[in-house]
């Protein structure tokens, strides 16, 4: 069975080249906040998985994780620990009572601050797993606009293959959109090879109409990825938020062909909350989607969560918090 | 019959393939608990009469689950015998329940709505099983009981002096069985009255639950009884001579029946019929928002919903667009067992549906209708049908015209906002609308426009226990819900005096040379001579012949009818301020000629209070002039992010027939009450008096009332009633006349769908301070609710 699952390997997407600045289109962005709270009300009564199907789109949320260490006190103890955990995410005990022995999961990459690239890099060698760097002056995105490119550029030398940026939030507030693609644009250009995650910081936006227009600038100026928040912001991903975001990735596939990754981060922790997640992905988006060259989740306590509800599903039981292994 | 034979799920894929697919899998409810309780009871049941079930009838028929075609349960169907002693139950019980303080009525509701509350699974489950509908559809019936246990409870101070009506005959359909009864039964009974209900037959399997919840939380006996049947079950109740107010909502065909059955009888009626509302979406609207507004609006319980938004029209610009996403959107549309907690769409309620659906779309498709359907997996056993869409259709195309009750949706462009409403309104219903744009203004503007109850500003089909619920046209009358809905279960607070004195004409038509001038109709703000050339003469008390009036004819009164149309949009427009100021100056005209009128009404009918009948004449001008910039609509708030506004609407264009009674008086409380409200109307004066109203045209002409606000033609009574009550352009018909004039034009209105108002053949104290009050207004108009979401 195993050898047909192809899908957590990272399927090879055109990458987005970017188009030209399209401030008609920007302009026409409409989004009607009480209508997209009620279609995220909706869905949660319309689509829901049980039993084996929850078990599989669970495990899927798992290849999706973008397990992250964020910390002031990050050392390469932690980080090598959380690595391993990256490349082992069950137990495989747990893999043999799901019957999915051989199937090769692992989490869709470890993000972590640019210090910690080289320790991660090192530890994930041979697994395929990519290491993520959040960078030009995360979470604020303040920092001197030389010193955020070169940022850049020193966790690529390290061997980050993505890069999770931060917009500067003033050029959504103001409307300044040349700029914000200018800033975007010059980002994707200092990441060469790796692959850019725009964090657009939805909480600090103001409404889900800069949610739309700041993910088509972004898009527009190259981003493989749009990424809703830090985790640091008061309010993180929300899925009102995500459907705007998905919907701009629509727009913009609809226009150039190109397919634009999303990852909701901050405050995505219960397994329920990422299949609401992934049924959103799949039913705005669709399949294509349900993939981590396409979909991530940032996030650091989700996968305990995953782990005990598929504990539940593999043996009916449920189970004491430390029978499963720690990140 | 238990669960696991009817359910094809347990089949696991592996978890490799379904990480490859990602496809949804089965995520079944457990009705287990459903098919236990139709076996309790043998598979079959009786009525809920006098607090007790009765026994399996003799003439039985089955109850479906459409989703499978397997019966469910034999249900009995009613004899005139069972709906005599159903009636007799309520009658017998309705003065103690009417008698009891509105707080133990407000206990037994907060009883019913915590018991609806706690078994909300299991009677979904059973909708479900009876109806078809997704179970995730089937929940919040209990906030109407809380809703009207509230009603109960405050109901003595709200509603001063508001009496029930005695017993209630509700009859209601079968696409949300357990939420319309919750509808129908709750404000019944929080005014004090009873009930006899009966369920569609398709689905009765909840209302049986129900009087076992009722029976459970102690309800009194008698209070609520539940008979089963087909329609000729509700024809019997509609038709008893115990029932005193008949609640339908169906078909506008069957209402319409039963508008004609009841014609005469007395009885208050409430109709919530069909529909075929538009979904407006402008080119500025949230285009994928409106996607999804679309598939709560039209596809809904599978589109079996009075107010589904079946009619898309959208504005040419963007309609491409528009069209693109809702079938990109319909392609990824899930549609299997209603159970299933994991579907868009569950079945239609019953093999009838399906094939009435599937018909008209071949006949839509056969006048030129280009049918679209997604390429999705539709059951092939069971009632199911695949979302439609019909696109490149007229406004002449029969799904665009009738209502299919169905998962069918049309789709025609517009230019302007102009454009948009003659197409909305170029219906004959007008239950609900839907207007997608992000300007604010720009949706306003055409919620007024829209001739509709319900008005659902970037949203659709939604529903609360405080927002009044019903139509224009005939999309029927009557609200359900909120403080309007409440008055429809109260009486009317008529001074109705006793029988009018039948006051025989005392005009001939070949009476001697005219001895006055020969007052002419006043149509469209001019005098004009009645169209057959023909005058009446009319007598003194002396009987003497004091003047000639025209005696107008069906061409009269159609000129009348169009005069009064045209005026209708510009008068409504107009601010209350300014209708009170023409009020106001019609008053002061009038007083300037008190002295004729007094003189006049002296010689005419010989009364000695004529000084006392004009100045209150004079004073009802006043109050209506108050009313005007008065009568205003509330603000409600319903769950979520929104807003409503209930805006007191004018029904339209009113005929008023007035009585030979105070002939100055009634004629100037009606019509200033019905202009007040901002109808146009088209009047007839007492038969006998009509010197006095047609006296009034030269004040008319002096107060600056705009051409065709109000219009007056003079003539024999029956004959032009029976014109007034056949006209479809007239909404609303107040009628002071004898009984057999009162039937006979409610039978004719019922072809129409229009609101009477009848005296049959009673008297009222005109003087009465009541209308002095707001009561006339409320008459003359309907509450639109615009509901408006809000939300950065």
């Amino acid at each position: 069975m195993a050898e047909t699952v192809t899908l957590f390997a990272i399927t090879p997407e055109t990458r987005n080249p970017g188009i030209a600045l399209d401030l008609d289109a920007i302009a026409s962005v409409r989004v009607n906040r009480a209508a997209v709270d009620r279609r995220i009300a909706s869905l949660a009564g319309r689509r829901t998985v049980k039993k084996a199907w929850q078990a599989a789109w669970l495990l899927k949320a798992v290849s999706c994780l973008d397990l992250t260490t964020l910390s002031g006190d990050d050392t390469p103890g932690r980080v090598r620990r959380l690595c391993a955990k990256a490349r082992q995410p069950l137990r495989s005990e747990l893999k043999d009572q799901l019957g999915i022995t051989d199937l090769p999961l692992t989490v869709g990459a470890v993000c972590v601050y640019h210090d910690m690239v080289e320790t991660a890099v090192t530890a994930l060698e041979g697994s395929g797993i990519p290491v993520a760097a959040v960078s030009t002056g995360f979470p604020a995105g303040l920092s001197p606009f030389n010193l955020r490119l070169a940022e850049i550029e020193a966790s690529v030398a390290a061997g980050a293959q993505e890069i999770d940026i931060v917009i500067s939030r003033r050029h959504v507030l103001t409307e300044d959109w040349p700029a914000l693609y200018e800033e975007v644009k010059a980002f994707r250009q200092a990441c060469g090879p790796a692959h850019i995650k725009a964090i657009l910081a939805t909480g600090e936006l103001g409404s889900l109409k800069k949610v739309g227009q700041a993910s088509l600038v972004a898009m527009m100026a190259g981003a493989d990825f749009i990424k809703t928040s830090t985790g640091m912001e008061s309010v993180n991903a929300t899925l009102p938020v995500s459907l705007t975001m998905v919907r701009a990735i629509r727009s913009y596939y609809e226009a150039t062909g190109v397919r634009i990754g999303f990852k909701p981060a901050g405050g995505i922790s219960t397994a329920k909350d990422a299949l609401a997640y992934l049924i959103l992905m799949k039913e705005e988006l669709g399949r294509a989607w349900l993939d981590p060259h396409l979909f991530r989740f940032g996030a650091s306590r989700l996968l305990a969560d995953i782990e005990r509800q598929l504990s539940h599903h593999a043996t009916g039981r449920y189970a004491r918090g430390d029978h499963n292994p720690l990140g | 019959m238990p669960a696991a034979t009817i359910i094809p799920w347990g089949n696991m894929a592996s978890i490799p393939d379904i990480l490859d697919t990602m496809d949804y899998g089965p995520a079944p409810e457990d009705a287990s608990f459903a098919y236990e309780w139709l076996e309790g009871h043998g598979g079959g049941f009786g009525h809920f009469i006098n607090g007790r079930f009765t026994k399996l009838g003799k003439t039985l028929f089955e109850s479906r689950n459409p989703a499978n075609g397997k019966r469910l349960a034999n249900l009995t169907q009613a004899t005139k015998a069972d709906v005599n002693k159903a009636v007799k139950a309520a009658g017998e019980a309705q003065a103690a329940w009417a008698a009891l303080p509105g707080h133990e009525r407000a206990k037994h509701l907060y009883a019913l709505a915590r018991i609806v509350q706690k078994e909300s699974r299991f009677l979904a489950v059973l909708d479900t099983l009876d109806n078809g509908k997704p179970i995730r559809e089937t929940r919040d019936i209990d906030i109407h009981f809380t809703h009207h246990a509230g009603w109960a409870q405050i109901m003595a101070s709200a509603l001063q002096g508001a009496e029930p009506l005695g017993v209630c005959g509700q009859i209601i359909p079968w696409n949300f069985p357990l939420l319309m009864l919750a509808w129908k039964v709750a404000p019944a009974l929080a005014a004090g009255n009873t009930v006899v209900l009966k369920p569609a037959e398709y689905t009765s399997l909840s209302a049986l639950y129900f009087a076992q919840l009722a029976q459970e939380v102690g309800l009194p006996k008698g209070v609520l009884n539940i008979l089963t049947g087909d329609g000729t079950v509700g024809e019997m109740i509609v038709n008893h001579p115990g029932i005193d107010k008949i609640a339908f909502t169906g078909s506008t065909e069957v209402g319409k029946r039963i508008a004609a059955a009841t014609a005469g009888s007395g009885k208050k009626l409430g109709l919530e019929l069909g529909g075929k509302s538009p979904y407006i979406v402008f080119d500025d609207a949230d285009l994928d928002s409106t996607v999804e507004g679309l598939i709560d609006a039209i596809f809904f319980n599978q589109g079996e919903v009075c107010c589904a938004g079946s009619r898309l029209l959208v504005q040419e610009g963007v309609a491409g667009t528009l069209s693109q996403k809702l079938k990109t959107r319909l392609n990824s549309f899930r549609i299997g067992d209603p159970l299933d907690k994991c579907i868009d769409m569950g079945a239609l309620a019953d093999p009838v549906q399906v094939e009435r659906v599937k018909s008209l779309i071949t006949a839509s498709s056969q006048e030129g209708a280009e049918a679209w359907q997604p390429d999705i997996s539709v059951p092939e056993q069971g009632c199911y049908i695949a979302p439609t869409l019909l696109e490149n259709v007229g406004q002449s195309n029969i799904a665009v015209r009738e209502e299919v009750f169905g998962p069918v949706l049309t789709i025609q462009t517009f230019r302007t906002l102009n454009e948009a409403a003659t197409l909305a309104n170029n219906t004959r219903y007008g239950l609900a609308a839907s207007i997608w744009s992000e300007n604010i203004g720009r949706c306003l503007d055409m919620a007024g426009r829209i001739k509709a109850g319900v008005i659902w500003i970037n949203t659709a089909n939604q529903f609360d226990a405080a927002v009044g619920f019903g139509g224009y046209k005939e999309s029927g009358f009557g609200r359900e819900g909120g403080l309007e809905g409440l008055r429809a279960y109260v009486k009317e607070p008529w001074p109705w005096t006793g029988p009018a004195q039948v006051a025989k004409p005392k005009s001939r038509e070949t009476s001697p040379p005219s001895i006055d001038q020969t007052p002419k109709n006043y149509i469209g703000g001019k005098q004009a001579r009645p169209d057959g050339g023909r005058t009446r003469a009319v007598l003194s008390a002396g009987e003497e012949i004091i003047g000639r009036v025209g005696d107008g004819n069906r061409k009269d009164i159609r000129n009348a009818v169009e005069a009064a149309l045209k005026a209708q949009p510009g008068w409504a427009a107009m601010t209350g301020h300014s209708k009170a100021q023409i009020l106001y100056y019609l008053a002061e005209n009038l007083s300037q000629r008190a002295s004729d009128f007094e003189t006049r009404l002296e010689a005419l009918t010989g009364s000695g209070s004529a000084t006392a009948e004009v100045s209150l004449s004079i004073a009802r001008l006043f109050s209506a002039a108050a009313w005007a910039d008065k009568f205003d609509g509330a603000v409600h708030s319903p769950p979520k992010q929104n807003i409503t506004l209930a805006v007191n609407e004018p029904q339209g264009v009113l005929g008023l027939v007035c009585p030979d009674d105070a002939p100055l008086l009634s004629f100037v409380t009606m019509t200033a009450a019905a202009i007040a409200a901002g109808n146009t109307v088209v009047t007839m004066p007492s038969e006998r008096y009509p010197l006095l109203a047609t006296d009034m045209i030269q004040v008319l002409e002096t107060s600056d009332v705009p051409a065709g606000v109000l219009n007056i033609v003079t003539g024999e009574t029956a004959a032009l009633t029976k014109t007034l009550a056949e006209h479809d352009a007239i909404d609303g018909l107040w009628l002071h006349a004898d009984k057999d004039t009162c039937r006979l034009a409610e039978q004719a209105g019922a072809m129409n769908v229009k609101r009477m108002w009848c005296s049959h053949g009673q008297a009222l104290d005109w003087a009465d301070p009541i209308f002095d009050g707001d009561a006339l207004l409320r008459l003359g108009s309907e509450v639109k609710n615009i509901w408006l979401p809000y939300g950065e």
